[in-house]
């Protein structure tokens, strides 16, 4: 069925089709019609789930690990102070090991109050055990609820998966949206199916105390299955394709870097306006590319040294900053190249944050400052694109 | 002799790591024998989230989850939807928190759980204080004890607040079923906890459970001084069922100092300190014996206002 739709109900209807058996939320600004929706799927009948209207985001997340620990299909969504109140919880989600699909439209924190699109939310959480996604459209919002759910379930991973769509830009602005038949969904992705689970006449502890001797034991498997999930989302993603027709690139979402000297990195709704620029200026015969960080966690490290073996040129935009440091997808990326011989240079450019648009000709504005400090060679500091006050104009 | 009426039944194995004399772990056992195999639990921080064992050890002969200190009332909610949807509506579940996980950090999650009218048994068992963590104060701990939090000097000693009353908090929310039960009268515990597992929506149990350690008492008089908070009054045995309150036990009505002279904590209150106890204990009783009389219902109790 093609229709048109926003972020919002293409993460609804990603649940549905993924016939989530619990959900747990409460309301936050701009997640609220995630969950309209799905209460009303679940009131009418077409979705058969219990829907517990939860009184915190911190219950929210602790009533979905309890109910996949019980073998449910669990499925929540929240929203910047929703997302860390949630903090806690969901380092016990995944130390859990429980596969719980979120998503998180991802917005500002307050103060000063803000409802719109920024990364702080999202960036601040990846240290949990959780995959992040971050989504460009609202097609993508709707696969990859689907693809997240098959990659957490898997039994080499058994971690929670979490969905990023930009306040606003994503979650209330509607897009031509295609919901798969819920036949091939089923063949897909079928019931889950636990190894183990709360079960009457089998008792045992989840989640017991554990002495220092096997503490760390616990923490190297996690590890393990979130090494496994790189390769994993990469199956699960041909799968998808194999059987929907469409995909998103992996990890990392690679755009006219072939040929490209400069590219630009960036995550979540920004990259659909760098596809823009990018294009703009290649017909200008300026050789650039865009690599669309599509997961945040697991980081793509081999893809980002593969492609800097390439490239003498940078540019990531982080729509967050990490105080005391940089932007986080830079400070990560910088990290991932360290072990190279001759690394490329890199610039940090914080944009977008609260909402501020991120326009294209902002992009180009950062494509031609990236190619002139390529071409220095200097060292950079992190630049704050389009702040009053500053001298440096970027429009 | 006439026989007893609790299940021979075991379902907590020998092997928790509980203190000498811990009335939490007979709290356990007594609710399991009431309860029987049909059962799950979810444990949040307190002495229990230790008590079965290290991993993999699990000294129960029931499923647990283990959840976040704050989260019991979300954990039960959302292992009763789990397992609705598996259509295994005839199990028991089980919310089993301490008195700062309920009254205190963890009121919250059990107000909502309260208010959805989530299907489980939620147990508080009451040793008054954060006795994991050492003896800290809780919104639990009565007035006059002393905890690490609530040192006893020259200047002020104590502490100076009364105890939270949990059962008029649960009684507002409208729940079908609230009683309070003692380790020190099993037959009455046991009957109180059969009831309360056939009844649907969201139970709750206050059970009194004397912490040697932290009360600073002799671990053999456990169940003396649980008797004797029954006995004294300050810890009344009654329920409130479907909105009408009844007391099960009237207790002996024994002076408090009794109950306090046992117990290192309250070592320090002076004779004037016990009147002023027996004093509340008094007038709290006369009211509740007041209202069980009138056997009205409760003005929080409704079906659907």
């Amino acid at each position: 069925m093609r229709t048109v739709m926003t972020g919002n109900y293409a993460s609804a209807y990603g649940a549905k089709a993924a016939r989530a058996e619990v959900i747990a939320a409460y309301p936050i600004t701009p997640q609220t019609s995630i969950v309209e929706k799905l209460a009303e799927f679940v009131s009418s009948g077409e979705l058969n789930a219990k829907f517990i209207p939860v009184e915190s985001e911190h219950s929210a997340m602790a009533a979905c690990i309890s109910a996949s620990v019980t073998g449910a299909r669990t499925y929540t969504a929240t929203s910047s102070h929703g997302l860390t109140l949630m903090h806690e919880v969901l380092m016990w989600a995944s130390g859990a090991r429980s596969p719980i699909v979120m998503t998180n439209v991802s917005r500002a924190m307050a103060p000063p109050w803000s409802v719109w699109a920024d990364h702080m939310d999202s960036v601040a959480q990846r240290d949990t055990g959780w995959m992040q996604f971050f989504c460009e459209s609202n097609q993508e919002v709707l696969d990859t609820v689907l693809m997240a759910y098959k990659v957490a379930e898997s039994r080499d991973v058994m971690l929670p998966a979490m969905i990023i769509e930009d306040a606003f830009i994503l979650s209330h602005t509607s897009e031509p949206v295609d919901v798969p038949e819920q036949s091939q969904v089923d063949t897909f992705l079928p019931r889950y199916d636990p190894e183990m689970r709360l079960e009457i006449g089998r008792p045992m502890g989840f989640g017991s105390l554990v002495k220092p001797d096997l503490y760390m034991e616990f923490r190297y498997k996690a590890m393990k299955a979130m090494e496994s999930s790189r390769e994993r989302i990469l199956k699960v993603e041909e799968e998808f394709r194999k059987t929907f027709g469409r995909s998103y690139g992996g990890l990392l979402d690679e755009y006219r870097c072939e040929d490209a000297e400069v590219v630009v990195v960036v995550a979540g709704s920004a990259a659909g306006t760098a596809r823009e620029a990018v294009d703009a200026m290649n017909e200008r015969g300026v050789p650039v590319g865009l690599a669309r960080l599509r997961t945040f966690r697991p980081f793509p490290e081999d893809e980002l040294r593969n492609l800097a073996k390439k490239v003498r040129g940078i540019a990531v935009i982080d729509r967050s900053y990490t105080f005391g440091a940089a932007g986080a997808f830079y400070t990560e990326l910088c990290g991932s190249l360290f072990p190279l011989r001759e690394r490329p240079v890199v610039k940090n450019y914080i944009a977008g944050l609260g909402g501020r648009d991120i326009t294209p000709k902002i992009i180009e504005k950062i494509i031609e400052d990236i190619i002139d400090v390529s071409e220095r060679g200097e060292d950079v500091e992190p630049e704050w694109v389009e702040v009053k006050g500053l001298d440096r104009s970027w429009q | 002799m006439s026989k007893t009426t609790i299940p021979e039944e075991e379902y907590a194995y020998p092997g928790s790591t509980g203190c000498p004399g811990c009335g939490a772990n007979l709290v356990m056992r007594y609710l399991l024998k009431g309860l029987g195999e049909r059962t799950v639990i979810s444990i949040p921080a307190c002495c229990w989230a230790v008590m079965p064992g290290y991993w993999p050890s699990h000294c129960l002969k029931v499923p647990l989850v283990y959840c976040a200190f704050e989260a019991t009332g979300a954990s039960i909610s959302g292992i009763r939807a789990a397992l609705d949807m598996r259509g295994e509506r005839d199990v028991t579940v089980v919310g089993f928190a301490g008195d700062g996980g309920t009254v205190d950090i963890g009121l919250q999650a059990l107000s909502g759980a309260a208010e959805r009218q989530t299907d489980a048994v939620y147990v508080m068992y009451d040793n008054e204080a954060y006795m994991n963590t050492g003896i800290q104060r809780s919104g639990a701990t009565p007035w006059g004890a002393w905890t690490t939090t609530t040192p006893v000097d020259e200047s002020r000693g104590f502490k100076q607040e009364p105890k939270k009353n949990v059962m008029a908090i649960m009684e507002a929310h409208g729940i079908p079923y609230a009683a309070t039960v003692s380790v020190g009268h099993p037959e009455d515990f046991v009957k109180k906890v059969r009831k309360a597992r056939d009844v649907r929506g969201l139970r709750f149990i206050h059970a009194l459970s004397p912490c040697p350690p932290g009360w600073r008492m002799n671990p053999m008089k456990t169940i003396e001084v649980a008797r004797l908070a029954v006995d004294t009054r300050i810890f009344p045995l009654y329920e409130i069922d479907e909105g009408v309150l009844a007391i099960t036990r009237r207790g002996k009505g024994k002076p408090v100092s009794e109950y306090l002279s046992l117990q290192g904590r309250f070592g320090h209150l002076t004779p004037e300190n016990t009147a002023e106890i027996q004093k509340v204990i008094d007038a709290r009783f006369e009211a509740l014996e007041a209202r069980a009389a009138r056997k009205n219902l409760s003005p929080s109790f409704t079906q659907l206002a």
